[in-house]
């Protein structure tokens, strides 16, 4: 096993449209809804939120990439002498790690260098270690076979789609707060219908 | 073991008042999805053809129940600051090997579910029960937890892979359902429940019906 693996060969400028609104990781792969819904009350944390995303996932992408170009994958070990190793069974246990590893060192950095920041971010960047949508980033970059400038590309333009998705739900959830809404339907189920709206508005990015 | 560190054995056996109440909760008045708001993540996806839908609603429900036998087996050696790594690493182990699994056994549907068997690790769901239960009650009690949280999970993916295989498709679970001279007579699919949009929509109206049943309402 000497081949190594085909990347994908799209542009990157295709990879980030598409990353951004086309298939915005939150509104057409559903992830990271937990602290989408928790966080969109107000519009400065999840502006906050959003912003910790971009940042860790810029960070978790290509350091993925690199574990599974290089541990991981089908005969990734090459470089140390086994040619035949596939740990890539170790896949998930390797990459929610290493995410909950980043997420705390830029956590000390943060609060080391930019005490401002820190408190802006601080509180929301445990929460960032179990969102779906840092690990499901990591997961699509394998599944697609993206190379490295895709990977960073993929990690910032998922990142910077499901900030743009929270922030505009947060100020439409702001507006809403006056509206006469029946009581079953307030808080979650609204939120729903009303997300449901915003995936229609950006599906209709397709195609450019 | 000494009989002294053995939990006092509850009145009415394995399947006492108490057990039941802890599967039948979460099955309605305090469902996972439509009450504590979690799970929500990683699961609609799946939801376009049933058959998905069940298979990962089976995989969840395995998952909880076993990360929070375990997790409550050993809940009083974790370290409290370690604990979130604990139990990130317990459920990684038991999604590898419901992966492993899947790929084994069922290899078509494991590569359409693509990375969202994976995705269960952070699965609010798993880790929301583990930290809520599992780290403060006796192993049996929380495996039936993990069940019966599991269910409350399946039931909601399941009617909403139904609606939307339907609707979406004209199919359950690949039989053609909607008959053919429906479509002779001018039906058409409804592409919009296939798309994600429409999975958010129905959602939001199963949260509806239930709350409007259940009677409980946010601030």
């Amino acid at each position: 096993m000497t081949a190594m693996l085909a990347f994908s060969d799209e542009g990157l400028l295709s990879v980030l449209l598409k990353s951004i609104f086309v298939e915005n990781i939150l509104l057409s792969f559903f992830l990271g809804m937990c602290s989408y819904l928790a966080v969109s009350k107000r519009v400065d944390s999840a502006i906050g939120l959003g912003i910790a995303v971009i940042f860790v996932q810029v960070l978790t992408v290509p350091m993925n990439w690199a574990l599974e170009e290089f541990v991981l994958g089908p005969g990734a070990l090459a470089w140390a002498g086994v040619p035949d190793s596939d740990l890539s069974y170790l896949l998930f246990l390797t990459f929610i790690a290493s995410i909950a590893a980043v997420v705390q060192v830029v956590e000390m950095a943060v609060d080391k260098f930019s005490p401002k920041l820190y408190a802006a971010l601080g509180i929301f960047l445990p929460l960032i270690a179990v969102n779906c949508a840092i690990l499901g980033g990591s997961l699509f970059m394998v599944e697609r076979k993206y190379d490295f400038a895709q990977a960073v590309t993929y990690g910032f333009g998922s990142g910077f789609g499901w900030a743009l998705a929270i922030v505009s739900m947060a100020t439409i959830r702001w507006r809403m707060r006056t509206a006469h809404v029946p009581a079953p339907l307030k808080g979650l189920g609204i939120t729903f219908i009303t997300t449901g709206l915003v995936a229609m508005a950006f599906m209709t990015f397709s195609g450019i | 073991m000494t009989a002294t560190a053995t939990p006092p054995v509850k009145k009415g056996g394995l399947f006492g008042p108490d057990e039941i109440k802890v599967i039948k909760d979460p099955l309605w008045d305090n469902n996972p999805i439509a009450f504590q708001i979690l799970g929500i993540c990683s699961s609609l996806a799946v939801t376009t053809r049933l058959d998905k839908a069940l298979v990962m609603g089976i995989g969840v429900t395995l998952v909880t129940a076993l990360a929070n036998l375990i997790i409550s087996t050993i809940r009083n050696f974790i370290p409290n600051k370690i604990r979130i790594i604990v139990q990130l690493v317990v459920v990684s182990g038991v999604v590898i090997v419901f992966d492993q699994f899947l790929k084994a056994y069922m290899f078509d549907l494991s590569k359409q579910l693509s990375v969202f068997v994976g995705l269960i690790i952070t699965n609010c769901i798993v880790m929301g029960r583990l930290e809520a239960y599992a780290m403060s009650n006796p192993p049996w009690r929380s495996f039936l937890d993990g069940i019966g949280n599991g269910l409350g999970y399946l039931w909601i993916l399941a009617v909403v892979g139904t609606v939307r295989e339907i609707l979406g498709s004209g199919k359950l679970l690949g039989a053609q359902v909607i008959p053919q001279s429906l479509y002779e007579a001018g039906y058409v699919n409804n592409g919009l429940m296939v798309l994600a949009p429409g999975a958010f929509i129905l959602l939001g109206i199963i949260v509806w019906v239930q709350r409007s049943i259940s009677g409980y309402s946010e601030k």
